[in-house]
Parts: structure tokens; sequence; C-alpha cells
């Protein structure tokens, strides 16, 4: 029958010929081959020793933002889990009370503040949603765990330690 | 005979023992590192500076690993098996002449073990023996995989060993000698090498070669893919270690055999006009014999890590039709040839 296609092919399967059969040639043509990969570059990275450096917009674990004072920027607005398409963020919002303006920069706070991580897909809309640049994404990898309750972070994992602005390194100049 | 004499070769005795394990012990190392370079990644190197310890690592490990005979095995027989196969593997080496003769003071101590007259045939011996190691281990595991690794063992030694011998004898036509000793003495320099005469009798014998050593392409053995481990399937902890070993052993012994017999062994271009005492061109020698040695187990790792296995069909036709009728065919022309040069030059 004709192929209507147009693009069959009858694939001839010729006897080899003396050269061929003598398979020596192709020994010699897979040696060379293989040789040469032989004095080729080692594309591996040996971790440990090696780290590969991490892109300038690598997105990785979540880190809730102090402002200059040591006090927490998260007003609990909601808007970051909102905006999250994975649903990863939950909060309870609770009020500042008398005596904790040291500890919470506005009137309002994130009393509880947890992100799955199997859900975060990290795609960073929290950090662009926030309007108090209490979020980012600029940690390293999520580890591993046993437990799926142990990849729900609270506010003991997310909250970034405490640190003293005049003690700050200055690195990026 | 002397006490010195015995004492002597005892030292040279032990001596190729040790550099003959070391060898073995190394060339596993070797083997995972061109496996790797070849396949564009670095072998092992965790365990010391370039991986050098790993060896140790594997050996400490094979010792430490928790030693099965199966209940259903033959006892004797599984325990002989890789004590057989290493023993074999680790005497043929007597009769390879590592260098010329060393003075010490005012003895000349020869650098060969045992210049038995016949040595070659002494080589044949024990390798045909060599069999016997993987046989009896494949056949007391009571395993079917194994047993059927130990039956293509057997057969293929058997088949390829007449394609070996048949190589060898048109070697023998052109040395008239069969001690491996006068064989390497014969090809001084760099054209009288066995090589130049006997091309095609060199190729049959290290395809033969691959094929005694169980490599690839004609590890069909142990072969993987179809039989498990082949013959050492059952086997577990030092006695694996002792096959692994035995197998790298025949391949130095092997490679130390094939540098002899074409490759010159000790012999080096120019080795008498550089104006070097005779002890030099020994020590330089034995170097240049290892030189050829060491080129030849990367030969094998080489090939091992190009060339895919043989069927099992196609091993039998490469043995019995291609090998045999060449090898006769080389005899013949070497006949030939031989009676040219003498009634003519």
């Amino acid at each position: 029958m004709q192929s209507l296609s147009n693009r069959k092919r009858v694939i001839e399967q010729k006897p080899m010929n003396i050269w061929e059969r003598i398979y020596l040639p192709a020994i010699v043509k897979g040696l060379s081959i293989t040789i040469k990969h032989f004095f080729k570059k080692i594309p591996t990275i040996k971790y440990p020793e090696q780290i590969r450096p991490y892109s300038k917009n690598f997105r990785g674990q979540h880190s809730l933002k102090r402002d200059e004072m040591g006090r927490e920027r998260c007003t609990a607005c909601g808007l970051c889990a909102l905006s999250c398409p994975a649903e990863a963020i939950t909060m309870v919002a609770a009020e500042r009370k008398k005596g904790e303006e040291h500890l919470y920069r506005e009137e309002k706070y994130a009393a509880v503040y947890e992100i799955n991580m199997l859900r975060c897909i990290f795609c960073g809309l929290c950090e662009e949603a926030c309007p108090k640049e209490a979020i980012y994404l600029d940690g390293s990898h999520v580890t591993a765990d046993y437990l799926r309750k142990d990849f729900i972070y609270g506010k003991d994992k997310l909250v970034e330690p405490k640190f003293d602005i005049t003690q700050l390194k200055q690195e990026n100049k | 005979m002397e006490v010195a004499f015995i004492l002597e070769k005892l030292i040279l005795v032990v001596i190729v023992f040790v550099i003959t394990l070391v060898i073995a012990m190394y060339s596993t190392l070797a083997e995972r590192k061109i496996a790797g370079f070849m396949q564009d990644r670095h072998g092992p190197d965790r365990a010391g500076i370039f991986g050098l310890l790993q060896p140790l690592c594997d050996g400490g490990k094979f010792f430490f690993k928790e030693e099965i005979i199966p209940a259903y095995a033959h006892k004797t027989l599984f325990v002989l098996g890789p004590v057989i196969a290493i023993i074999t593997a680790c005497i043929t080496s007597a009769v390879i002449p590592w260098g010329q003769e060393l003075t010490i003071g005012d003895r000349t101590v020869s650098l060969q073990v045992a210049d038995v007259n016949i040595g070659v045939l002494y080589v044949f011996g024990v390798i045909a023996l060599g069999v016997y190691g993987i046989m009896l281990g494949g056949w007391a595991s009571n395993n079917k995989f194994a047993l059927m690794g130990a039956i293509r063992a057997a057969s293929q030694s058997i088949s390829y060993e007449i394609g070996m011998g048949l190589s060898l004898i048109a070697l023998l036509m052109v040395t008239g000698t069969l001690s491996v000793g006068e064989i390497v003495a014969q090809q001084s320099g760099f054209v009288n090498w066995n090589i130049w005469v006997q091309p095609l009798g060199f190729l049959i014998f290290i395809t033969c070669a691959f094929a005694e050593c169980n490599r690839v392409p004609f590890d069909l053995p142990e072969c993987e893919t179809e039989l498990v481990g082949g013959y050492h399937t059952e086997y577990s902890s030092m006695k694996l270690g002792l096959y692994m070993f035995s197998e790298y052993i025949n391949m130095f012994v092997s490679s130390a055999l094939m540098a002899s017999l074409y490759f010159g062994g000790y012999n080096f271009p120019f080795m008498y006009d550089l104006g070097l005492s005779s002890n030099w061109i020994t020590i330089i020698g034995v170097i240049v014999f290892f030189l050829k040695i060491f080129g030849f187990i990367f030969f094998f790792m080489w090939i091992r890590w190009t060339l895919p296995r043989f069927r099992y069909d196609q091993l039998m036709n490469l043995g019995w039709k291609v090998l045999i009728p060449l090898a006769i065919a080389n005899i013949v022309l070497t006949g030939v040839f031989s009676i040219i040069k003498d009634t003519y030059f």
C-alpha cells in the first residue's frame, strides 16, 4: 500500500562486508572514543568540599524579618496567606499589649505563624505581597525530615534570630 | 645446593609474591578509577588522596563480612574453590623473568625464580588448572546459576586454550625454545621483539588471554545480567574476595606473559648503547618491564569499559571458527616464511 505520509522508509540491513566482519576496525573506533573520554574534563562537583554557588534570586526557606530595633515586622495582615497559591501559610493574629513595644513593631502581630513546607512551592508571592517587608525566602534548602507534622514550621523556626544592628557586618558594598 | 642460593630464591619469591598481591590490590582501584574517567566521573576518591587507601578499606571490609556457606553446599569443595583459584593464579609468575642478572658483590643473582626449560608449557599447565577453582566453586555451591557459570567457564577455557596454544606454537617455531627466560633474552633491543614477526599470533594470543582471564568481553562465567554472579553467586566475605583477587592476579600474570613473550620483556630500545653498567641496565629493564605490564593492564581495563559482552554462541563461534583456523593459518605462514628466510637469506 502506498504510504500517505511519504515518511515511510524501508530500512535495509546489508550483510556486513569483510572489513566490518573483522570487527577490529570497529573495536579500534570504540577504543578511541573511550580514550577521548578518559582525558575529558570531569563535570562532577565534589559536594562537601566544593559548594555550587546559589543563583542570586534563589528562593529557599522563609524567614520572618525584624526591624532595626529587633522587633518583629509582621503585622499579621494575612496578605501572604491570601497570595499563597499553595495555601501553605496560616496565622493567628493578636493585639500588642502595653510593654510589648520592644517585641513587635506594629499594634497587631502574629501570635502563631505557620508555613507548611510540604505545601509551599517556593514561588515567592508571599514576599511580593508583604507590605511590611516582613517575609523573605532568603534561607537555604528546607531539609528532609521523618514526620509530616515536622514540616509545619512555626515561628520558632521562621523568625530570624535577634541581632544588634551596630554589630552587623557591612559586606555587600 | 648451597644455602645462599636457596635464601636468594626465597627472597625473590617473597618479593614477587608481595609485588603480585600489591599490584592485584591496586588493580581494583585502577579499574574503578579508569572506569570513572572513561565515564566522565571521578572514581573512588574519599579514602586517602586520590582514593589510594580504597583497596585497604575494601580488603578490610571483605574480612569483616559475614561468611556464609550454603546449607546444601559441598563444604570441602566450597572452601577449596577459591583456594585453588588463588594458588594457581599466584604460581604462574614463577617462570617469568623479571629482569636480567644483578651483580651483588661477587654473586650474580638471576631475577627469575625458576628458569625451567619448559616454561611456556608450565604456564599452560597452571592456567589449565586455574579453571578448576572456578568449576569446583560453581559446582559445590549447589546453585543453578553458579553451576551455569562454572560450565561456561570450563567450556570457554577449553575452547580458548586451544587457540592460545596454537598461536604460541607459531611463536615457538620462531624462537626455537620453550624457556621463557631464553625467549626474552632473544628479543634484545627493539627490532627483535616478537611482535614484529608474530603480529597475528599476538592478536590471537591477547584475545585468548582475555577469555582465559574471564575479562569483558568474555566474562560470561560471571555475567551479572543472566547469572546473578555466575560461579561466585553463593560466595561471600573473603572467599569472594579471593576469587576477585585471583582474577586480578591472572590479569597481571597474563600481562607479564604477553609483555615477555611478544614485547621483549625487560628489553628496551638502545639498552646497550647508553654506556650503563650491567646493574643499571637490569634495574632500568625491570622498570621498563613493569611499565609494559601496566600498559597491558590498562589495555585490559580499557577494553572492559569499551566493549559489550559476547553472547555465548558468538563466543564459541569466535573461538572455534575464527581463532583456531587463524592460528593454524598463522602456523603455516610462519613455517613458509622461515623456510624462505633460511634458504634465500
